[in-house]
């Protein structure tokens, strides 16, 4: 089970900024270990965002972002007390989503 | 005039370097401005709350009745006050081998396992979490270690001596580098830990997310690292020399800000 | 004989125990070189390359270390800057300099000595000159814990370094690579060749890049 998101989602007026950083290790496959042996690629493909259940956000990401990725974005008419979910989706398959209220 | 356009370049190259210089340390706090609410430091703080909330070990316990100097399960404000003197185990500890007395006191792990594992590694990468999350509970606080116990003052007299022993392949010691204002190595800025270098800088600065190899480097683990560049053999983690040297540097530190966790190149 | 009242006793008893008390109040007069030895050989281990034998001191780290950051008193500064020019040797076949190009790759080279590496070999590693020296024009990632060395040849005149003129100054210089503490006996700067860091060929390189008319160091 993947470590958890750090989510916040701050409104003025009628903008939401929306900061997000992911746990990944984002390992691009290019790498060697310390025996020579190339470290499999494994990172995030895919993040998508929503607010109060409707997709705001989607994103195609590859092996060029680097590990431990921070994520900022604005959201159009949202509130406070209003949920936004982010969730990333990597190449093995693995996912994981995460939410927080707007503050 | 050869003498004056000689003079004219090595200002101007010296200039030159000295704007990559400055522009490198403004790169930084750039770079540490637009990342202030995405430090990947917080990853390793949510990991180190969860830990100390939670019931582990052979005696099942949390870390909740931890004293880190304060009294039991006090967190708000330890880290400026470390290391210091502590009557339960007899010894001057700082936060990171205190930590690992408390998992082995209230939580039955086995603490020379734990001090041999490597950095980042199992157990060692949990008291790293666990220390990035204490530091962070005393965040712009001022440091302010106590030296009213002889043995606390002991550790900053040893800790003192320990800066200045040369030795190693270079003859190198921590003062080689750190005993002077406004030195660089390369481009990288050099504190001056023999007296207050200022708010969050030095040990003001660490823990750490290092952005450069992705790593939550701890205090223990800088020190680790500085004596590898030094060409000295390797510090015993939560050794006497280590604490002794968090002493003199937090003592010298008294009044300079914690920017703990912070973010590094 | 009148016995002595309780009064006077309890007195007495007292004054010895608010003397006593008094002396525990004030720093016991530690031994601080024992300590700080213990304290280093209880701290590290050997890793690699880097054993604990590294931490043993010579005159020169000793007397340094225990200056706490001040120059040594003269009597003691002298005899250690006596000690470490007896080490210099002169190149075996007497010839001071070797190429520059070389010299520069050395002077650039950080490695060695570490417990990752995996030699400790002399000449494993490089010089690390520019961690604390300016030292080429076009290298403005330099240190500054040490003094420029830019134009450091013709600054001292050396036009011809194979010249009788020169020798002093070629003399100095290989004097200050192979042992600088012969110099100044706290120098920050490792010994290269008494310490074995450097080969003889490598530290003749880094003599063509200071001294050779025609290294970039002193165009």
């Amino acid at each position: 089970m993947a470590d958890p998101m750090r989510i916040r989602a701050q409104a003025a007026g009628d903008k939401t900024t929306v900061r997000v950083l992911m746990s990944h290790e984002m390992e691009t496959g290019q790498r060697k270990d310390a025996a020579g042996k190339t470290i499999p690629a494994w990172f995030i493909q895919e993040v998508t965002a929503q607010h109060n259940g409707k997709t705001v956000l989607t994103a195609q990401w590859g092996p060029a972002v680097s590990k431990n990725p921070f994520m900022q974005f604005v959201v159009r008419g949202a509130k406070a007390g209003d949920k936004i979910s982010v969730t990333w989706v990597d190449n093995r398959g693995e996912k994981r989503t995460d939410e927080a209220t707007v503050a | 005039m050869k003498r004056i356009l000689l003079a004219g370049a090595l200002l101007a190259m010296a200039t030159g370097a000295m704007a990559q210089a400055r522009s490198a340390a403004e790169g930084i706090a750039e770079y540490r401005k637009m990342l202030e609410d995405g430090n990947p430091a917080e990853l390793y703080e949510a990991k180190g709350e969860a830990l100390w909330k939670q019931k582990r070990g052979p005696k099942n316990a949390s870390l909740e009745q931890c004293d880190l100097g304060k009294g039991a399960g006090v967190v708000k404000g330890v880290f400026v006050e470390l290391p210091r003197w502590f009557g339960d185990t007899k010894k001057v500890e700082d936060l990171e081998s205190r930590l690992v007395s408390c998992m082995a006191m209230l939580q039955g792990l086995d603490a020379a396992e734990i001090a041999k594992t490597p950095f980042g590694r199992g157990e060692q990468a949990n008291v790293t979490a666990l220390a990035t999350w204490i530091a962070s509970e005393s965040r712009g606080m001022r440091f302010n270690l106590p030296q009213s116990h002889p043995k606390e003052r002991l550790s900053y007299e040893l800790g003192k001596r320990a800066f200045f022993y040369r030795g190693g392949s270079h003859d190198f010691a921590c003062a080689s580098c750190h005993a002077e204002d406004g030195k660089r190595i390369r481009l990288q800025e050099l504190p001056n830990l023999t007296r207050n270098p200022g708010d969050g800088i030095g040990f003001a600065a660490w823990p750490a997310y290092r952005v450069s190899n992705g790593q939550m480097w701890s205090m223990q683990l800088r020190l680790n690292d500085c004596f590898r560049q030094q060409r000295f053999p390797y510090p015993g983690f939560g050794s006497d020399a280590t604490i002794a040297l968090g002493t003199y540097m937090g003592v010298n530190a008294k009044g300079a800000a914690s920017i703990a966790p912070a973010i590094k190149r | 004989m009148k016995r002595t009242p309780h009064w006077m006793l309890a007195a007495g008893a007292a004054a010895v125990v608010t003397v006593v008390a008094g002396c525990a109040a004030m720093e016991p007069a530690y031994d601080y070189d024992k300590l700080v030895a213990e304290m280093m050989k209880a701290s590290f281990r050997d890793q690699g390359i880097a054993k604990v034998d590294r931490l043993t001191q010579d005159a020169a780290n000793a007397e340094c270390s225990r200056a706490l950051g001040e120059p040594l008193p003269n009597p003691i500064g002298k005899a250690v800057e006596n000690a470490n020019h007896a080490t210099i040797r002169k190149p075996s076949d007497g010839k001071y300099l070797g190429n520059w190009q070389a010299g520069e790759k050395i002077a650039q080279d950080g490695r060695g000595q570490t417990w990752t590496d995996a030699s400790a070999a002399a000449g494993a590693g490089g010089g690390n000159c520019y961690n604390c020296h300016q030292i080429g024009k076009s290298e403005i990632s330099f240190g500054t814990l040490g003094p420029s060395l830019y134009n450091y040849g013709k600054i001292r005149g050396v036009a011809d370094p194979a010249s009788p003129d020169a020798l002093p100054v070629i003399e100095y210089t290989w004097g200050k690579l192979y042992n600088a503490k012969a110099f100044n006996a706290c120098s920050l700067m490792p010994r290269f060749g008494n310490g074995h860091l450097l080969t003889e060929q490598q530290m003749k390189d880094l003599m063509a890049l200071l001294l050779d008319p025609k290294s970039p160091v002193n165009q």
